[in-house]
């Protein structure tokens, strides 16, 4: 049967983001895939670098719209990780209830948009007035609904007032019995099921093997979550779950999500109910030098950055690595053997952020790309020589 | 006297009308999605502005073709509604013209398939191949369902079915029933909306073949969709519901019955996300198909 090249992007006017997916297909189904990113190439960590440790914080939360929590807060600490320091334990709460509101209206916003792209508008719809309502909650604590600007290395910016507290616990109270309506609406929706179950399976090993993060790995049966594996903030504090499932098609991704925000409310819930006095910032003046790395689990996975310090007021080196550089690959794994009509929900089943993921593009001045895969390989390779050779290890 | 029939009713009145049930559509869909939804004139106001935009013909496609599949699509929409106009209030209609109303109203479904196809872009074409299969999937039960009516009435012409059913609707039978829901899922189908707006699948393909559609031609494929909204709920009335009736409290319940449909028709699409085309085809040869033969079976032997 003859091939047809299917381009999904770089304008398509279902994903917010420039990207171009090149789907290879058969009649209706995809016997291959490519993905094609770096439209949005801001030079982040550049940017970084040229500023302040504590003006980058900044920079980070605005790598990307959803995730403007994770970035900062996996570069906090990884500032604070540079040198022995303690983070005040009302500090840690206060991100905790940050970082979990931010995954309830992520998961939210990737719930709506998996409906948009099965053509089912009401979800899409009744997701984003739900998510009204927590980023509500979030303006009444940071002042913003997005774009917190709650974090600094050693602390927080803004205390959370005592009167709010009791109109946020009702507020997200308030959104559970919608949350419960919509949980069943679909999960207990045949038609759901018929589209959904069986759809784009990774497997447990496949999981592995590519290193998913986040939902799309939990889905998998892979119980790996940060919070859990190396608790940070204050979530060693109460009893949560995690969120596992076994069968890794679309639907337990979808289900994943949708638990983990019943998960997510129980904890700003408890971090608010059992807010501790005390100072939210250490008040760092220096940071020495070093080299810290910090990892939290954001709404799609895993969020690492890296940062070395020279002893100045900014970092020398800042790396970022977020959750879709991850999970990008498992495409291959999930797209391939599919219908056309399913590439698109699987695709959007890793809840893929390919802001969050830009970090670099080569170009030549004709728009060609220079360098492939195997090139930069080469050219790390080359570099962990030079870098083995001046430290004397071979 | 043709001209007055084909213009005023078949187009003008059509058009009006099925305009104002997008209009319904829409804003019955905004409601249920806590929306505030369009402004009454909305629907018009999108045609009359697509009428005035720039016509961009792809390169390499073909021309002819990719202009006349809309007007080939509204002829095929004005002809049928005229079809039923005419049978309704002006006891024209001919012998065995139920035949050519279920041919006429499949003609929209090929101008989408043609231009697609004439479009020359993969998705349009891809989205052409689904309608396709779409059409086929359909027709089948469309046909067995539309037959049950003809039965009772024991007349293939859309006056005899009009008229039998003036001391009993045939939707008050069993077999009626039946058919009447198997009917309104192929009456979906036929109006690409969710759960089978597979061809178009705006989020799969882009609008499908629409996709390289501009201006004017895909205004008149606007309007001829429009049209259809109005269009097919009216030959289900006349089939199921012994046809619109204006004498009395009789226009209460006609209007009930359209209402009814229509809105019935904007709640499946809002409650319901896109099946796949392999799952569509199943769904109306297995289950649609078995029920249509079904009501078919019970109204030969009179239930």
């Amino acid at each position: 049967m003859g091939r047809t090249i299917i381009p999904i992007g770089p304008y398509h006017p279902l994903q917010e983001e420039p990207e171009l997916f090149t789907l290879t297909v058969e009649g209706e189904t995809v016997v291959d895939i490519d993905v094609r990113i770096g439209y949005n190439h801001r030079g982040i960590e550049k940017l970084s670098e040229m500023k302040t440790f504590e003006n980058s914080t900044f920079v980070v939360e605005r790598i990307c719209g959803i995730c403007s929590t994770s970035h900062p807060f996996a570069y906090t600490r990884a500032v604070e990780d540079v040198f022995p320091m303690e983070v005040p334990i009302r500090a840690k709460y206060i991100r905790t209830i940050i970082a979990e509101g931010e995954r309830i209206h992520s998961h939210l916003l990737w719930l709506g948009l998996a409906g948009h792209f099965l053509g089912y508008n009401t979800v899409y719809m009744w997701a984003w007035k739900l998510r009204e309502e927590i980023l509500d909650v979030m303006e009444i604590l940071s002042g913003n609904r997005n774009n917190y600007a709650m974090f600094k290395p050693g602390g927080v910016r803004r205390d959370i007032k005592p009167e709010d507290i009791p109109i946020c616990i009702r507020k997200i109270e308030s959104i559970l019995p919608t949350l419960d309506m919509l949980k069943k609406a679909v999960l207990d929706d045949p038609v759901l099921h018929a589209r959904l179950k069986g759809v784009g399976v990774m497997t447990y090993q496949e999981a592995i093997d590519f290193s998913a993060l986040g939902p799309t790995s939990r889905a998998s049966g892979v119980a790996r979550d940060v919070r859990k594996d190396s608790p940070y903030g204050a979530y060693q504090e109460m009893e949560w779950d995690m969120i596992v499932t076994s069968n890794g098609d679309v639907f337990d991704k979808a289900v994943v999500r949708i638990l983990e925000m019943f998960e997510s409310a129980k904890i700003m819930r408890f971090c608010l109910e059992h807010l501790p006095g005390g100072e939210i910032d250490a008040n760092i003046k220096d940071v020495p030098p070093g080299e810290g790395i910090g990892h939290i689990e954001a709404p799609r996975g895993e969020t690492f950055h890296y940062v070395k310090s020279d002893g100045t007021n900014r970092p020398v080196r800042h790396k970022v690595r977020a959750p879709t550089f991850m999970n990008l690959p498992t495409y291959k794994a999930t797209v391939q053997g599919e219908t056309i009509s399913d590439a698109t929900i699987i695709l959007a089943a890793i809840d893929p952020c390919y802001c969050c993921t830009e970090r670099i593009a080569v170009k030549d001045t004709g728009g060609r790309i220079l360098y492939g895969g195997k090139d930069l390989i080469q050219l790390s390779r080359e570099k962990t020589d030079r870098i083995k050779r001046r430290m004397g290890v071979r | 006297m043709t001209f007055v029939y084909l213009i005023v009713f078949g187009f003008a009145a059509t058009a009006a009308l099925g305009l104002v049930t997008s209009w319904i559509d829409r804003k019955v869909t905004a409601r249920v999605q806590y929306r505030v939804g369009p402004p009454f004139l909305q629907p018009f106001i999108d045609i009359v502005k697509l009428l005035g935009k720039e016509t961009v013909i792809p390169a390499g496609a073909s021309r002819g073709t990719f202009l006349m599949a809309p007007v080939i699509g509204l002829a095929g929409v004005v002809a049928a509604a005229t079809l039923f106009w005419v049978n309704q209030f002006f006891e024209g209609g001919f012998m065995g013209d139920w035949i050519v109303a279920i041919y006429l109203l499949t003609v929209p479904s090929l101008s989408i398939i043609l231009g697609g196809f004439a479009s020359r872009n993969p998705l349009a074409s891809l989205g052409a191949s689904r309608e396709m299969k779409l059409v086929m999937a359909y027709e089948l039960p469309f046909i067995l369902a539309t037959l049950v009516p003809v039965i009772w009435a024991g007349d293939l012409s859309i006056s005899g079915i009009i008229e039998n059913q003036s001391d009993g609707i045939t939707a008050g039978h069993l077999s009626g029933i039946i058919a009447l829901i198997v009917a309104l899922l192929c009456v979906q189908a036929k109006l690409a909306l969710v759960p089978f707006d597979i061809p178009e699948a705006e989020t799969e393909i882009v609008e499908g073949p629409l996709v390289e559609y501009s201006g004017p031609g895909l205004a008149v494929f606007r309007l001829m969709k429009n049209m259809l909204l109005f269009t097919l709920p009216f030959f289900l009335i006349i089939l199921f519901f012994g046809g619109m009736r204006l004498n009395g409290i009789n226009i209460l319940w006609t209007l009930l019955e359209y209402v009814g449909i229509v809105a019935l028709i904007t709640v499946i699409r809002n409650t319901n996300p896109r099946v796949r085309i392999d799952q569509a085809v199943r769904f109306f040869w297995g289950p649609m198909t078995v029920l249509a033969t079904a009501a078919v079976v019970l109204a030969l032997n009179g239930i």
